[in-house]
């Protein structure tokens, strides 16, 4: 090895072929899902042409079907990004979809509540109150970590069901539209509407110009700012960032909030652009397939958006994949299980694929052999 | 005889690194072969080829006349090769019978033939001199033992060649010389030993041959019985290396950190530093003798924030700091050099450039504000790696991928990078080659010359009589005696390092010696004797 060269390369600095190993695995891991998935349509004797047509065409056919798709990405981008802030610090926010309806609950509220605004004020100050939403439920199990050590794996599980009966009480109970016939709150004010981007026909609003903006953001906040710095050294290495000064209480406890603002504005956002109230069966499963999502774009906040968006097009297009083969929508569960498997297990996709590990990843081999 | 195991011009690479170049070597049958090498210089990369981890890009190895190619441990293994890592691969849980056996069980019918495996193992150690208890649990064993329960694992397999990785690393001086024996009567059984170190007298001591490896090349062979250590150490490093620190007379100033009664208890509760009191002047070092695990490591987390005392007072700079956060200290003018650097000293995914800032990060100029200043951060790792010649491809590359002593250098840079006041060096030197060493010592020297007060615990007495001005030994929580360097001996430090006071009348409360008395040569002479060496 040889001194380090004299000049110094910048901190943003982007090494393309790093980005393309880190980019292989997951796009080989879509790739092999949807072959096996292709071979389990092909059992029971669908057309699977006509199944991934009609899953693409429902996908991306058309601006109608992007616009959905997008529509479909935007919570998983926000819930990505949240369980992404946690894992920067060395937590397991299992918790997003709790908080995404606690942002919903609190966005709803503000939304319908909160009368007079005009809606530039209305409207940041609906989301800003479901952030909070989020960012209170986050920050309970953050500091039960740092202050007792009680595990945030467990205790945001517990939360979820908490936030999840609280909400549905409140839906149908003292927040219930009486008007209405199915359980629901009343409608949110036009003053606090997401715009729609594309005009009155299309859903597609300005929450998925907000997601792309926070992603990032949060990319910048990680990595440029001290606060990053800390978070990033608190889960790296938390003797580290003891020894180094760093308060590991604190930034639990800021990162869980970070976290469960993000988890939160993905509920506010489904509020205030797509449904306008909160039903009852709200709850999507949004706060557990972002975990997933998460773990596609390897907690990179930039990676959440492709992550995000492929997630949503899944969705988006079982439908019309249904409509054209006569598949069952719960085929697309099995490419998602199964993409996570070979994104959690990148050596199945090495292993297949004869990818060779880099130098990296060897030399990382040789730790504790006294090198 | 022919030769056991030859091997014949092996290369191999890592993307940026030609860790072996055309390495060639033989072992005889009954030979101690050592290898002596930096941390880097291709050691480990050589014995996980022969050992089947990796394969060689280049060349051959021969074992028993016979061309081989080693895929995995397995194979290795079922040639004859045993290998002994430096970190255990023993399950700590179960017995030693058990540890031994597992993966080549002795059954009879489903069942774990535990009797005759435990006298297989009596066998084994009754013929190589390895006494291991079979049926202990290997938890309940000491490290030295743990390390028997390895050989004898590899015997067990039938292993002829033995690959020893640094085996002194984690001994006592005690423990090491009993390896020596084992080691010895494993030889004259007609064993094949590879005996991998940097510790120069270790090598010279036991070694038939010895292999000095640089830079993935073998750089030559010496005869043990006529290279002197010097000589050796200038193959290592390529270059002639001081193995005695130059440092003049020390100037002692205003007392800098000022520990009083100080109680601390570890992580299960027992009491760790019991009542401890000592001074450290500005200009001097204070250095700390002691076996480890006497509390050296509680006391050094008590002083730098890391851990709370129960009672008693720090003060540094006459400012009380008892349980101060780590911050407010370092800003105060103090320096902290961790005993292990992967968990306290550095992120090991981090950038060099990044670790060579983790304390200060937050300061102009590397923040402006709220914003870290990238150009600043690199800057400073790009001058601290010129100025402690850390070598490292670049500032970018993450600090675990450095070799010990060159993230140890990244440590000591970014410590000293700071105006100092009080630097507390904690086995500043450990696991790391000799031309690191010798760096970091002049380094703490410099410091010293400069005004800093420097507390330095080790475990290592040649490090505490190379660079202490006093010294003083820890044993069981407390500061059993208190001397100047001048007078202090290997024997006689080491008796203290065991608790034998008894014999001497070394002053045995630090906290009423008199500094003056310590510190100057002319008073020394009225200071107690130094402890006598034993017969």
């Amino acid at each position: 090895m040889s001194r380090a060269p004299a000049t110094t390369p910048s901190r943003a600095a982007i090494d393309w072929r790093n980005v393309f190993f880190s980019v292989l695995v997951p796009i080989l891991a879509i790739f092999t899902a949807l072959l096996i998935g292709a071979g389990i349509i092909w059992a029971t004797g669908a057309n699977v042409a006509a199944a991934y047509t009609g899953l693409f065409s429902g996908a991306f056919g058309g601006v109608q079907a992007i616009s959905n798709t997008l529509v479909e990405a935007t919570p998983f981008m926000f819930a990505g990004l949240a369980v992404a802030v946690g894992f920067k610090c060395g937590l397991f926010n299992i918790g997003a979809e709790g908080q995404l309806a606690m942002g919903a609950i609190s966005a709803a509220v503000a939304g319908f509540a909160i009368t007079g605004l005009p809606t530039f004020i209305h409207l940041p100050l609906a989301l800003v109150i479901g952030a909070l939403g989020g960012a209170f439920w986050g920050a309970i199990p953050g500091f039960l970590r740092a202050r007792t050590g009680a595990h945030e794996v467990i205790v945001t599980i517990m939360m979820n069901y908490i936030a999840i009966r609280l909400t549905d009480y409140l839906i149908k109970g003292p927040l219930r539209d009486r008007n209405a016939s199915a359980p629901r709150t009343p409608n949110i004010l036009e003053s606090a509407q997401l715009p729609l981007l594309l005009g009155p026909e299309y859903r597609l609003h300005a929450g998925f110009l907000i997601a792309v903006i926070m992603a990032f953001f949060i990319n910048w906040l990680l990595n440029r700012t001290t606060t990053g710095f800390e978070i990033g050294t608190v889960g790296a290495n938390p003797g580290a960032a003891r020894y180094a000064g760093i308060s590991i209480t604190r930034n639990f406890v800021l990162a869980m909030s970070m976290s469960g603002a993000l988890a939160g504005l993905a509920g506010a956002v489904t509020v205030l652009g797509v449904e306008r109230n909160l039903k009852a069966s709200f709850s999507a499963g949004y706060g557990f397939d972002s975990i997933a999502v998460a773990l596609l774009a390897k907690s990179n906040p930039i990676g959440i958006i492709p992550a995000a968006i492929f997630w949503g097009a899944l969705r988006n297009g079982a439908g019309l994949m249904q409509l054209q083969s006569g598949i069952s929508i719960n085929l697309i569960n099995i490419i998602q299980a199964l993409v996570i498997v070979f994104v959690a297990a990148p050596d199945i996709i090495r292993l297949i694929y004869r990818i060779p590990k880099t130098g990296d990843q060897q030399a990382v081999f040789t730790r504790g052999w006294g090198s | 005889m022919p030769p056991v195991l030859e091997v014949r011009n092996i290369t191999k690479r890592f993307p940026g690194v030609l860790a072996n170049d055309q390495v060639s070597f033989t072992l005889e049958p009954g030979e101690i072969h050592a290898f002596l090498g930096e941390n880097g210089a291709g050691k480990s990369t050589l014995m996980n080829i022969l050992y089947g981890l990796y394969q060689p890009d280049e060349g051959e190895i021969i074992i028993n006349g016979e061309q081989v190619a080693l895929h995995s441990p397995l194979d290795a293994i079922s040639r004859g090769l045993g290998m002994v890592h430096q970190h255990f691969m023993l399950i700590p849980t179960v017995t030693v019978a058990e540890n031994v056996m597992l993966g080549k069980e002795i059954t009879r019918g489903p069942l774990l033939d535990r009797a005759t495996a435990s006298k297989r193992i009596r066998d084994l150690s009754e013929q190589y001199g390895l006494a291991i208890p079979p049926d202990a649990l290997v938890e309940d064993l000491p490290v030295g033992v743990q390390q028997r329960v390895e050989i004898v694992k590899a015997l067990y397999r039938g292993a002829d060649i033995l690959i020893l990785d640094e085996p002194t690393a984690v001994l006592t001086p005690q423990e090491a010389e009993d390896l020596f024996k084992v080691i010895f009567s494993l030889r004259d059984q007609g064993k094949a030993i590879i005996f991998i170190s940097h510790k120069l007298k270790e090598v010279r001591r036991i070694a038939d041959r010895i292999t000095v490896l640089r830079r993935g090349r073998v750089v030559g062979s010496a005869d043990p019985q006529t290279a002197t250590e010097a000589q050796l150490a200038t193959m290592m490093v390529g270059r002639e290396v001081v193995l005695k620190v130059e440092k003049g007379q020390a100037h002692p100033g205003q007392v800098v950190l000022s520990v009083q009664y100080l109680t601390v208890i570890d992580d299960r509760g027992t009491l760790a530093v019991d009542q401890l009191s000592l001074e450290v002047f500005a200009g001097e070092v204070l250095g700390i003798a002691g076996v480890q695990g006497n509390g050296q490591s509680e006391l050094v987390e008590a002083i730098t924030g890391l851990r709370s005392a129960i009672s008693g007072s720090v003060r540094l700079l006459g400012k009380e700091v008892t349980n101060t956060a780590s911050r407010v200290l370092y800003e105060a003018g103090m320096g902290h050099i961790p005993e292990d650097r992967h968990r306290h000293g550095m992120v090991t995914s981090y950038s060099i450039a990044d670790n060579m800032v983790l304390s200060t990060y937050y300061n102009d100029p590397f923040a402006k504000g709220w914003v870290l200043n990238s150009a600043a951060i690199n800057t400073n790792a790009a001058t601290l790696v010129e100025k402690f010649d850390v070598r490292t491809p670049s500032i970018e590359t993450p600090a675990g991928k450095l070799s010990g002593g060159n993230q140890q250098k990244v440590v000591v840079a970014r410590e000293f990078s700071r105006p100092l006041k009080l630097l507390i060096a904690a086995q500043p030197t450990r696991g790391i080659d000799v031309g690191s060493i010798e760096f970091i010592h002049k380094g703490i020297v410099r410091q010293r010359d400069e005004g800093t007060g420097v507390l330095l615990v080790s475990a290592e007495l040649d490090e505490i009589l190379a660079l202490a001005d006093r010294i003083a030994v820890m044993f069981k929580g407390k500061i059993i005696a208190m001397l100047p360097a001048v007078q202090a001996t290997r024997e006689g430090l080491g008796l203290l390092m065991a608790g034998v006071t008894n014999q001497q009348s070394v002053t045995p409360a630090p906290d009423d010696l008199d500094f003056a008395i310590a510190a100057s040569p002319d008073a020394g002479a009225n200071a107690p004797e130094p402890p006598q060496a034993p017969v």
